[in-house]
């Protein structure tokens, strides 16, 4: 049984087809890692498996966890069990980081017809979580992701991941900004969250990431659709050739569609 | 009386297929009801004979009758003015009836129709048992006239006098002759000079030197009756080393037509006196189209009369098709320290122009401007404020942050500050910022299970914040509630 089945997508952005015909599957508990040069359509995927608007589907499903995905409003994805850690994470001044995390929580609790947890036991959720992804307690008490740095705000990121229990988490660039040390503290976060019922899609542009959150998959995006799969050993020969050779095999690649090379 | 109990409107439809939604969008103003009680009322119009009659009516001495009849005179010699970024339809001050009282004056609470404290309690007003619940003395005021004062007793035993302006001209008299007018003269200006005129009730404060007020102090006003104006008068007067809090409430029912309020409030602190105002202002604001609402006329000043006084505005406007109004300090004592903090939220049709003056006269005195104005649907929300520093302010300060927050695209933010600088010592700051809620702020939200209404109540609160901290607690929560009433439906 897949948790999630992506079946021949194709989507727009400001009317230019980005993703023709992307097809994926990923199983409970699995880790996918998709690579792909600039522009492949990386994180429209991340987008339109959020629902963001301005991303239009103009063909294709997307099955999740036997719900039609597509169908569904951001805020019922999330509540539905799909999370996306930002590339970019948002600051919102003045709205207290854990205020927000604890009304996400409950809005998803609604949702689901779970009962809302009230302050003190969602203090203690939070308190437990702190373990898998350390943030200071300043940060807990500061506004949303205000004056962060680029670690913290990834950071901020996995600790949310954690308190909101996804079945699905959707890292965007999530390496991206970081520091050899903060890279390594995010990895960590994740890893402990992985789980038999929990499945990843990790975006990323490169290799390094993987070399501390190791894949079951690896999947080559490019030209809008997944056009290589395999396992960890082909990011590393991505690292090593780029991604040229890939035109050998997939001779309707254009050379512009292969350009970006992971450094 | 006769009453429109019309109060069915069309919803816009909403951005999402939510019911939560649509039945939000239909309880949006929810101070909306009207209740029948019978009431005295002056014929519509307005002479020197009505001025007379309501002086009568409230068995006023005679230099009072004779000081509203000064303040009647110079009005008929002023023009309206027209210098805020309004758009006012003309008024007819021959229509209003310039008093409005339920039949039958209350001597005491016990007496108050129970109707009418039906409508407090509808509104959340802490009256009777339930003001000595939340620890909070009410003066409310129905239309014209002040319904009852909780907590008198409590009160006298540490000598503040809180009541209502009425009696306190009749018992009083002494006090209120010597400051009434003292810092809003009564040719100040229009509406000003027709409050002097007509004003028919408000509160009124006293607290003796050291005295540190033991409870909050709270006035409710609510304008109920059809085609009357609201004229109070509320007057604080804090004298050395004494401390009151007081806050302000107001609501209205919904109708077709505009109804005046032209309040005028004045504060007076002597030497290191407390004054911290605070009002939720939720007058109807009418209708999605513009039509019916309060026209809210407001002259509110605060005069630092003694050396290191502070006097302190805190303001939540949500409410009145128009609001004009400009909650200011006169920094005469030496050290004195004026504060305003706002926040004016406009949505459909209501327009707003509000802010602040700073007078600084004295040496060493400080003030802080903290305005937030929020604009939703095809509202106009305009900051105005004036920054003053006179030659003898060695060493004065003001520091000013004005930021605007639109929602959509029809609506616009101004500002307008002013600055006078006399006094080469002095320092003036000002930083203003207009942002918009951005997709991405709303998408991040939405990413984490928050619905879209929510997610921008959140988003306003947050930019509401560090004016909601000046709140006492409970009318903080009743702000936040008041924000996101008033703002469903402004996304899409």
């Amino acid at each position: 049984m897949h948790m999630l089945t992506i079946d021949n997508l194709h989507a727009r952005v400001e009317g230019k087809e980005i993703l023709k015909g992307l097809s994926l599957a990923v199983k409970p508990g699995e880790v996918h890692a998709i690579m792909g040069p600039n522009g492949a359509g990386k994180s429209t995927l991340a987008n339109v498996l959020s629902g963001r608007d301005g991303y239009e589907v103009t063909a294709g499903s997307v099955n999740f966890d036997g719900r039609d995905l597509l169908a569904l409003e951001p805020e019922e994805r999330a509540a539905v069990g799909m999370f996306l850690a930002f590339q970019y994470p948002v600051e919102i001044p003045g709205v207290n980081n854990t205020y927000f995390l604890r009304a996400a929580l409950n809005a998803q609790r609604k949702f689901r017809g779970e009962e809302e947890l009230d302050s003190m036991r969602f203090l203690k959720l939070v308190r437990e979580k702190l373990k898998v992804m350390q943030i200071s307690d300043d940060l807990l008490h500061r506004a949303v992701n205000e004056g962060f740095s680029g670690g913290e705000k990834k950071r901020n990121e996995i600790f949310q991941m954690a308190v909101l229990e996804p079945k699905l988490a959707i890292l965007d660039e999530t390496d991206s900004g970081l520091d050899i040390d903060a890279l390594k503290q995010v990895a960590e976060g994740v890893n402990a969250l992985r789980s038999p019922d929990r499945s990843f899609l990790i975006v990323t542009h490169y290799q390094r990431l993987l070399d501390y959150i190791e894949p079951d998959f690896v999947h080559v995006l490019a030209g809008g659709r997944i056009v290589e799969s395999g396992d960890k050993s082909l990011a590393l020969k991505l690292e090593e050739q780029g991604y040229a050779w890939l035109a050998d095999t997939h001779p309707e690649l254009r050379k512009a569609d292969l350009a970006g090379a992971p450094a | 009386m006769n009453e429109s109990e019309n109060m069915t409107r069309d919803v816009a439809a909403p951005v999402r297929d939510n019911a939560e939604v649509v039945e939000a969008l239909n309880r949006r103003y929810e101070a909306g009801f009207v209740t029948d009680i019978e009431s005295d009322s002056l014929p519509p119009g307005l002479s020197e004979d009505i001025v007379r009659q309501l002086s009568a009516i409230k068995g006023e001495p005679e230099w009072m009758t004779d000081w509203r009849l000064a303040a009647y005179r110079h009005w008929l010699t002023m023009p309206e003015p027209d210098w805020a970024k309004l758009d006012i339809a003309p008024i007819d001050y021959q229509s209003v009836s310039y008093y409005s009282a339920p039949k039958a004056g209350p001597k005491s609470l016990d007496e108050v129709d129970p109707k009418l404290l039906e409508t407090y309690e509808k509104l959340g007003v802490p009256l009777h048992e339930r003001a000595r619940l939340a620890g909070v003395a009410v003066d409310a005021v129905f239309d014209s006239v002040s319904v009852g004062t909780t907590f008198r007793k409590e009160l006298a035993e540490a000598g503040v006098i809180f009541c209502s302006m009425s009696e306190a001209i009749r018992e009083h008299g002494d006090l209120v002759r010597q400051y009434l007018g003292s810092v809003v003269p009564t040719a100040d200006n229009y509406f000003a000079a027709l409050n002097s005129a007509v004003f028919s009730d408000g509160s009124f404060v006293f607290i003796p030197s050291g005295v540190r007020c033991p409870m909050e102090l709270s006035t409710y006003f609510r304008i109920n009756a059809i085609n009357t104006g609201q004229f109070e008068r509320t007057l604080i007067i804090v004298e050395d080393d004494a401390y009151v809090s007081y806050l302000e409430g107001c609501t209205a029912p919904m109708r077709d037509e505009n109804q005046l309020h032209a309040a005028v409030v004045e504060l007076i602190a002597l030497e290191r006196a407390q004054i911290k105002y605070s009002t939720v202002q939720n007058w109807y604001p009418g209708d999605e189209n513009g039509v019916g609402g309060i026209y809210n006329f407001v002259t509110k000043r605060g005069d630092c009369r003694g050396a290191d006084s502070k006097i302190s505005w805190t303001q939540v406007e949500t409410g009145s098709a128009i609001t004009w109004k400009y909650p200011s300090c006169i920094l005469r004592g030496d050290r004195s320290v004026g504060e305003f903090y706002s926040v004016a939220l406009t949505h459909h049709r209501q327009q707003a122009d509000t802010g602040t003056k700073m007078i600084h006269i004295g040496k060493g005195t400080k003030s802080k401007i903290v305005a937030k104005g929020i604009s939703a649907g095809r509202s106009s929300n305009s900051y105005r404020g004036l920054v003053k520093i006179e030659k003898g302010a060695d060493g004065a300060r003001n520091y000013t942050q004005c930021d605007s927050l639109l929602i959509g695209k029809k609506c616009g933010a101004h500002t307008f500050p002013y600055m006078e600088v006399k006094n080469p010592s002095a320092i003036v700051e000002h930083e203003a910022t207009t942002s918009k809620i951005s997709d991405d702020q709303l998408f991040y939200c939405l990413s984490r299970g928050i619905g879209e209404e929510d997610a921008v109540s959140m988003i306003v609160d947050g930019f509401c914040k560090q004016v909601f901290r000046e709140l006492p607690m409970e009318f903080a929560v009743e702000a936040k509630k008041l924000l996101e009433v008033s703002l469903e439906g402004a996304v899409g």
